[in-house]
């Protein structure tokens, strides 16, 4: 896999690649992989269809849900772990809040087909964080108190009991993103960002699918960059339907 | 009689206070951005990283691109800005959320809550809500006050795995609002037509006028 860009240049590694198989090729057994999204924005439906295919196994997989119980189901992990390709999930859900609901993934997890490591949501973003910084742990006061913490390292700093939780590096992540230029930068739009730009920090190689057509270096203006390019290594523009995986609205269940 | 869960919503609301910073969770609490808050203004935090969102898009004017903590589909208002989650949850953990407002499974007398594990699951969905209950500044709850088949969900202990300890503000049922108290729960409102000794008989623990 490609290493971080570290000779200063902007453009002179051809990031954009052909298709999303080629943007997956390579991705090794017993990866690490991080997923962008929350609910449908930034999920890479294009890049996940294309794992599955790709058949990497033993795959961890970080993101904030393994994928919904909504209609129509999109490219979710719980694809992944269907396809027999994942070891572990590292997730803020491994259940639905809706104890009428049920994800796909729930099965699996419930017969030990899968391991799960279930993550406070803040907590998730500011593992991910951390590891791109440089930051080996810190102290939350989240999930202080709860089953959680049981048998965990907790102290008290300010008065205030804190847990001690410890970065979450991730070799691949894998995004989507509004507009990206050749250099690599991205921007997001609307709730698209979410966990996106954490991901990139934390992760070796950063593959990302592009909804609006690659523009040359420079034409993001650099103030409205939300990744940088360095972070990331290969780009593939996103085609129309039905080539390409596009968000769709969801059906709404009766309450 | 007793509240509607829109009417729920509407009583909770009526407890924020001009320039609020508000957060919602997923279910319920949804029923808040739509209610109407007169000449106070507050602004809504999604943990998703939006900041100052709006109702719910009518349908056929959805934006894909942009949804609340339970998915929905909603609009911006004038002054809206969107964050990363690092920096969604820095304002949360950061105390900059004057109110959490969330769903639960149960609350309890000492402050307690649950909603994120059901009973005999291996697996839960947490969300945002440990990192909301420990640091929003009020936890307000809306539940129904008992299970599909009549059991209490206001108890002295919770009975289910906790979100958090000791954070409840205020709890908001179908049949009133209430304080927990340490011992029990107090009497902030009743619904019309529903008496103290209703909401005694529906709950586990003391009931306080």
């Amino acid at each position: 896999m490609a290493e971080r860009d570290g000779d200063g240049s902007m453009t002179r590694r051809n990031k954009v690649v052909a298709d999303f198989d080629a943007a997956v090729a390579g991705i090794p057994d017993g990866a690490t992989i991080a997923f962008g999204g929350f609910a449908q924005p930034g999920v890479p439906f294009n890049l996940i269809a294309a794992l599955g295919r790709q058949g990497a196994k033993r795959l961890t997989c970080i993101a904030n849900t393994t994928g919904g119980a909504h209609k129509p189901r999109m490219p979710d992990i719980g694809m992944l772990v269907e396809n027999g390709q994942v070891a572990k999930v590292v997730c803020s859900f491994t259940a639905a809040t809706r104890a009428s609901d049920m994800l796909p993934f729930t099965p699996y997890y419930e017969r030990g087909e899968v391991e799960a490591e279930i993550v406070p949501q803040g907590t998730l973003a500011e593992r991910l964080r951390a590891a791109g910084a440089g930051i080996p742990a810190f102290y939350t006061p989240t999930a202080v108190g709860t089953e959680l913490a049981e048998g965990r390292e907790t102290r008290v700093i300010n008065g205030r009991e804190v847990l001690l939780e410890y970065a979450l590096p991730v070799d691949v992540a894998l995004l989507r993103a509004h507009q990206a230029d050749e250099a690599g930068n991205l921007r997001f739009r609307r709730s698209q960002r979410n966990f996106a730009p954490l991901m990139a920090m934390a992760a070796k190689t950063v593959i990302v699918e592009v909804e609006e057509p690659i523009l040359p270096a420079g034409a993001i203006d650099p103030d409205d960059v939300h990744t940088p390019g360095i972070l990331v290594q290969r780009l593939v523009a996103i085609p129309p339907p039905p080539h390409g995986i596009w968000p769709v609205r969801r059906e709404v269940p009766a309450r | 009689m007793s509240w509607t869960r829109m009417q729920m919503a509407e009583r909770l609301a009526r407890e924020f206070e001009d320039g609020w910073i508000v957060n919602l969770g997923v279910g319920m609490p949804t029923l808040i951005a739509d209610v109407p808050l007169g000449d106070r203004e507050v602004v809504f935090h999604s943990e998703n990283g939006v900041i100052g969102y709006g109702p719910v898009t009518p349908p056929g004017q959805e934006d894909l691109h942009l949804v609340n903590a339970g998915g929905q589909n909603v609009t911006l208002l004038p002054g809206a800005a969107i964050v990363h989650h690092a920096d969604s949850f820095a304002l949360i953990r950061g105390g900059r959320m004057d109110v959490t407002v969330m769903g639960a499974y149960e609350a309890a007398a000492n402050g307690d809550f649950a909603n994120w594990k059901v009973k005999g699951a291996k697996g839960g969905g947490i969300g945002g809500a440990m990192d909301l209950a420990a640091s929003a500044k009020r936890v307000f709850l809306m539940l129904e006050h008992r299970t599909r088949d009549g059991s209490p969900r206001l108890l002295p202990r919770c009975t289910l795995p906790i979100t958090a300890r000791g954070v409840v503000t205020l709890v908001a049922t179908d049949l009133g609002l209430f304080a927990p108290t340490g011992e029990g729960f107090a009497v902030r409102d009743l619904a019309p037509g529903v008496t103290l000794d209703e909401v005694r008989a529906a709950t586990a623990c003391p009931v306080t006028e």
